[in-house]
């Protein structure tokens, strides 16, 4: 059982002993509970009551709210602007930090004021490339790889520096998080891939999205094996597929997502192809849930938002855990 | 060009051994590029490192080379310009995300490292490249960085 205070919107809550941040994810995670994050798609508009209202259909499911930073080089609403709507209600936002689109000065002013907003974890992202979006045209700025905005991030906080020495009255209290992909080639280096982030960092990994729980099994068997799991803590990532035509799109297109043939088979024969994509995903999540060293999941349900409750509780990973949101009275939480 | 960069990687362990005598020798002659001045042979030391490793790595002239902990594949051809592994983006064969024509080159990396003596340099965490070496002999910078530490080791 975690205790987890009342947030007024805005204003941190107390670091507790050991902790990086003063952020819930964090708190969640160290108390040892099955942590679900989510990912909210940001608008294509000036408008913070899209931002709320799609924050709001994952009241009281998960554990925070990833912001994505332009992803697949799609411009979008920017991660900072997302996590400084969010926070003012008091929602535990992972804002994510791509090195795509700013260099090393940008992007430590941007850490400054996230933390000073209230984000409480930052998930460091290398980014995908802008061939990949709608603006193919765009220069890749690529300054920083994820490796180094980690160890930047990380020396903010815990020297209190910025990469050039000089010192900051006021360290960003920051958990930090990198992404991860056991799927994608070379198979064999990934696991030594993530001991080197967690060298530079990295104290969560969130990954990319799991459709074969035989590999990501090998993968975790190893990163067992090297001792990681005790370093950092690891959410896999799942999401449901609409269609078996979405599927292979995805498989084709999305560089790094490796989808078998017989989850495709699976869409292409079941009569509601939209239910049996829920299913897919409720059913990883709980082999994922049996796998020893995973700490979570996180949720990308990409144009599905809305069934990210109905994902969490099929699954039952929370086991009647109801993590906070605005409105939620403060008795109610553990 | 991209068929002998590929031989590069294949030849990894050769190029090792040619480095290492390569860096004792450069290092060796410490007095003589004193003697004639760093700036003065900058620039015909710079032209000469450009065309040998343009040839064989397709290098990029970064300014602080890294090919010994890469498995001589030369990072900076990554269209990311990752220096420290692939992103996630590799595709099932092995190649790259933004040209599918081309394969990653950190998976020419990892089979690089394997085959080199000393395959630890891959799991070193690299610093952000230092934009303002761009263009500039990384040969040279290494020599007198390395005699720098020397000089002031004894001294301690």
């Amino acid at each position: 059982m975690v205790e987890i205070e009342k947030p007024a919107p805005g204003e941190p809550l107390p670091i507790l002993d050991g902790h990086s941040s003063p952020g819930r994810l964090e708190r969640v995670l160290r108390a040892g509970q099955f942590a679900v994050t989510t990912e909210i798609a940001p608008p294509d508009a000036a408008d913070a009551q899209a931002v709320f209202q799609r924050a709001s259909r994952f009241d009281g499911w998960v554990d925070a709210i990833n912001a994505t930073d332009g992803s697949g080089a799609n411009c979008h609403m920017s991660s900072v602007g997302v996590c400084a709507l969010l926070t003012r209600k008091g929602y535990a936002t992972v804002m994510q930090v791509s090195c795509r689109d700013r260099n090393r000065i940008a992007i430590q002013g941007d850490v400054l004021g996230a933390a000073a907003m209230g984000v409480t974890s930052i998930l460091c992202l290398t980014g995908d490339g802008v061939q990949a979006g709608d603006q193919p045209n765009a220069k890749p700025v690529f300054d920083f790889d994820c490796m180094s905005l980690l160890r930047t991030v990380t020396s903010m906080r815990d020297q209190g520096e910025f990469l050039s020495g000089r010192a900051l009255s006021n360290p960003p209290r920051v958990f930090v998080g990198a992404a991860a992909n056991p799927f994608a080639p070379p198979l064999d280096y990934r696991p030594l891939r993530l001991k080197k982030k967690i060298d530079a960092g990295a104290q969560f990994v969130q990954t990319q999205y799991c459709f074969d729980i035989q590999r990501l099994k090998q993968y975790m068997t190893q990163v067992h094996d090297m001792g990681l799991t005790e370093r950092c803590y690891i959410l896999v990532g799942v999401g449901p597929l609409a269609s078996a035509r979405t599927a292979a799109w995805i498989r084709d297109n999305v560089p790094g997502v490796h989808i078998p043939d017989e989850i495709i088979r699976r869409l292409l024969a079941a009569h509601n192809p939209r239910e049996e994509g829920i299913r897919i995903c409720v059913e990883m999540i709980q082999a994922i849930r049996e796998i020893e060293g995973v700490h979570g999941v996180h949720i990308m349900a990409y144009r599905q938002e809305e069934r990210v409750s109905d994902i969490v509780r099929d699954s039952s990973v929370l086991e009647g855990r109801i993590p906070w949101h605005p409105g939620i009275s403060q008795h109610s939480i553990h | 060009m991209y068929a002998l960069r590929q031989w590069s990687v294949r030849n990894a362990r050769v190029l090792e051994w040619l480095y290492e005598h390569f860096e004792g020798a450069m290092l060796v002659l410490h007095p003589l590029w004193l003697w004639m001045g760093y700036d003065r042979i900058e620039g015909p030391i710079c032209a000469t490192e450009r065309r040998v490793k343009a040839a064989l790595f397709d290098c990029r002239m970064c300014g602080h080379c890294v090919l010994s902990q890469t498995g001589m594949s030369c990072p900076m051809n990554c269209p990311k310009e990752l220096r420290n592994g692939p992103c996630g983006g590799v595709r099932e064969n092995g190649f790259c995300e933004v040209m599918p024509q081309m394969r990653c080159v950190w998976v020419d990396a990892w089979e690089g490292s394997r085959r080199m003596r000393d395959d630890s340099g891959i799991q070193c965490v690299q610093p952000p490249l230092a934009q303002d070496h761009r263009g500039r002999s990384s040969w040279l910078r290494e020599v007198r960085e390395k005699r720098d530490h020397r000089f002031f080791d004894t001294a301690d």
